[in-house]
């Protein structure tokens, strides 16, 4: 196999990426709150939908992009209402608005079935480009593609390196050590929900600006759920999540060379288009089961400890529960 | 005031005015997205309930359509008492079809034994898909939202895997499904109406059985207590892995003959898109009705309802079908938002009585 077609390769991965790497980053935020919005794969469709169509209209690709997030974060907004202030279920909620704005963007995206429409134009880095290697790999793509690069280093740095990340963090682990501290853990809980949500439409935007470009029945395909998949598997860390995306892209990227593999002609299309939610299953056995406890318990003491920390994360304390200040 | 007693003061008329509220929300939002699309919301409405009801045959429809969602929303009371999300019902329908379309094949036999045996298989197939999300869940941790989805879409590529290859219809149109299936394996219908008795009978006994394994039995409680958190579960001395796992499978089976039956009264064939999007319907239903199972039989007819009747708009308005299920989801979220709503008014009260006593 040639360098050429490596890096090729690779650029296609990072690039195809965008949307689930960028969903899942929005999720991660939101969760790291305390929040689940089970919303995605609905979100992501509507967002989709919204931004080709208001590209479409408008003519304008960034006021596509900003009217998807737009999107994006009001449907995080119901759901943090809903949650928060209402102390609905947040998986109920979530998973109705699911359904609801799959059906809606099949509704309203109707006049724009199969329209060819505009895009994020192509913008290479100047001299960063020209790296050898890394260069091509993620410097040679789009702007939307840079953002989802960015996205889970300032995911990471805000989390991790800021005070206000401090914050998140405590609200998401402890709220009631948080809230005893003087921290409104409400207020934040629904300022990264929007935020996360805000992201989730950014990675709608770069589906049918970017990606697979324009909108059709089912056009975002089950790839919400892979995303709420990934932050379990990238055990709530933006640089984990990130990885666990361009692994799960590396995987597609390999299942369709496979598939163009004369070798391979006579394997049904359908293992293919499977394969990702078989992965899926797979990805959570392997973080979640006993069972590698158990082939852990094997290995030595400190190695497994070690190899425990890396595959697994653990997830917020205070996830999907509802904040009630006595 | 307790919000307990508050609800029993309220009169019966309020409380069917209250639960109107959703349902005028609901209309409300659609209406307000037909105006946004330019369609006049009247003549939407007027399509949906002409495409529902104008005719005998129509309302039959209605009444078909409506087995399965009653079959998987009462099987699915189960898993929610037992505080499981069962996401994967739309698997599981896709593999009683599958396993009940096995039969029809193979089994050359006269008509009762063959359709008993093929409900059976159904039931079979969809309790062991719904047994495979249960221990994925107990044994290997993983969120049944995530199992029962993962295993949904493997189910959609078997099935279509199946179609396009070893059950290849003779004329090779495979998006149209395998060949029919030989006279036997037709569930028969009443008349010249496209509902067949049988099927909508067994959904009833379902919605039945379930009510009385939930409400009567000590299965039930246990069952409830396991929902309800697993220390009280502890307490009472649940097994919580055998219950998880035979409420999995229950589900599973009343999906798996929903599928069984979709296959063998409504098209005679094994089609691609066997489940429809029927599973993740009925859990709406399911969402709809809590735990009580009574209400499914209504519920569903109303989510059946629209469904028979919304492609009416296609045809007269050339607006999308999916109108229907905009009005669906939001019916559903808006119960929850005004049950909500509802309770934070409750709770607000509750503190200034305590302010003002105090």
């Amino acid at each position: 196999m040639d360098t050429d077609f490596l890096i090729q390769t690779l650029s296609s991965v990072v690039a195809a990426s965008t949307p689930v790497v960028l969903a899942s980053i929005g999720e991660t935020i939101s969760e790291k709150s305390g929040v689940i919005n089970l919303s995605l794969d609905g979100s992501i469709a509507l967002s989709a939908m919204s931004g080709f169509a208001v590209a479409f209209t408008t003519g304008s690709v960034t006021v596509g992009i900003l009217a998807a997030m737009g999107v994006g974060a009001f449907i995080a907004l119901i759901i943090a209402f809903a949650s928060i202030t209402l102390r609905q279920e947040q998986v109920a909620v979530g998973f109705v608005l699911t359904m609801l704005c799959t059906e809606l963007a099949d509704f309203l995206g109707n006049p724009f079935v199969r329209k060819p429409g505009p895009s994020v134009p192509h913008a290479s880095i100047p001299y960063l480009s020209d790296v050898p290697i890394i260069g091509p790999i993620l410097f040679d793509q789009n702007l939307v593609v840079y953002l989802s690069l960015l996205s889970f280093v300032a995911a990471w740095w805000w989390i991790y390196k800021t005070q206000p990340g401090l914050k998140l963090q405590g609200v998401g682990e402890r709220p009631e050590s948080a809230f005893a501290r003087g921290v409104n853990v409400n207020r934040l809980r629904y300022i990264y929900t929007v935020v996360g949500g805000a992201l989730v439409g950014l990675a709608g935007a770069s589906y049918s600006l970017s990606i697979k470009l324009g909108w059709s029945h089912r056009h975002t395909f089950g790839i919400g759920w892979i995303a709420l998949a990934v932050v379990i598997f990238g055990g709530w860390s933006p640089w984990r999540v990130a990885l666990g995306c361009y692994l799960f892209g590396l995987l597609k990227a390999l299942g369709s060379i496979l598939q163009r593999n004369p070798a391979f002609a006579r394997v049904p299309t359908q293992i293919f288009s499977s394969a990702p939610f078989a992965l899926m299953i797979f990805a959570l056995l392997l973080v979640s089961s006993e069972g590698v406890d158990r082939l852990l318990s094997l290995l030595p003491i400190r190695l497994a400890r070690r190899v425990d920390r890396t595959i697994r994360g653990r997830s917020p304390g205070g996830l999907g529960k509802p904040f009630v200040q006595e | 005031m307790n919000p307990v007693t508050e609800e029993r003061a309220t009169s019966r008329l309020v409380r069917v005015f209250v639960g109107l509220v959703p349902v005028v929300l609901a209309l409300l939002f659609t209406t307000l997205i037909l105006v946004a699309v330019g369609a006049p919301p009247w003549e939407a409405y007027r399509s949906i309930l002409a495409g529902a009801f104008e005719s005998p045959e129509k309302i039959a429809d209605v009444i078909a359509a409506c087995v399965p969602l009653i079959l998987c929303g009462a099987g699915m009371c189960i898993t929610f008492t037992a505080g499981q999300w069962n996401v994967g019902v739309e698997g599981q329908i896709v593999l009683g079809a599958i396993c009940a379309t096995w039969v029809a094949r193979n089994l050359l036999w006269p008509q009762v034994p063959v359709l008993t045996l093929m409900l059976l298989a159904g039931m079979l197939g969809g309790a062991l898909w719904g047994a495979l999300a249960g221990l994925l869940k107990v044994y290997g941790k993983v969120h049944e939202i995530f199992g029962g989805l993962g295993l949904n879409y493997l189910a959609q590529g078997l099935a279509i895997w199946l179609i396009f290859n070893p059950w290849k219809p003779a004329d090779g149109a495979t998006m149209s499904g395998t060949d029919p299936f030989p006279d036997p394996a037709w569930m028969p219908q009443l008349g010249h109406l496209r509902v067949a008795p049988l099927a909508v009978i067994l959904a009833l006994a379902a919605v039945a059985a379930v009510y009385f394994l939930l409400q009567g039995t000590r299965w039930g409680l246990e069952l409830k207590a396991l929902g309800k958190g697993f220390r009280s579960a502890f307490t009472l001395g649940v097994p919580s892995t055998p219950r998880l796992l035979v409420a999995f499978s229950a589900c599973g089976a009343l999906a798996g003959l929903a599928g069984a039956a979709r296959c063998s009264a409504r098209y005679g064939r094994m089609i691609p898109d066997i489940a429809g999007g029927q599973g993740y319907l009925s859990l709406l239903v399911a969402l709809l009705v809590g735990y009580r199972p009574q209400w499914v039989v209504l519920v569903a007819f109303f989510f059946a309802a629209v469904g028979v009747g919304s492609p009416r708009l296609e045809l007269n308005m050339h607006l999308d079908s999916s109108l229907g299920g905009v009005l669906r989801a939001s019916v559903v979220l808006a119960v929850m938002l005004v049950s909500g709503w509802r309770a934070l008014a409750a709770r607000r009260q509750a503190q200034q009585s305590v302010q003002e006593t105090a």
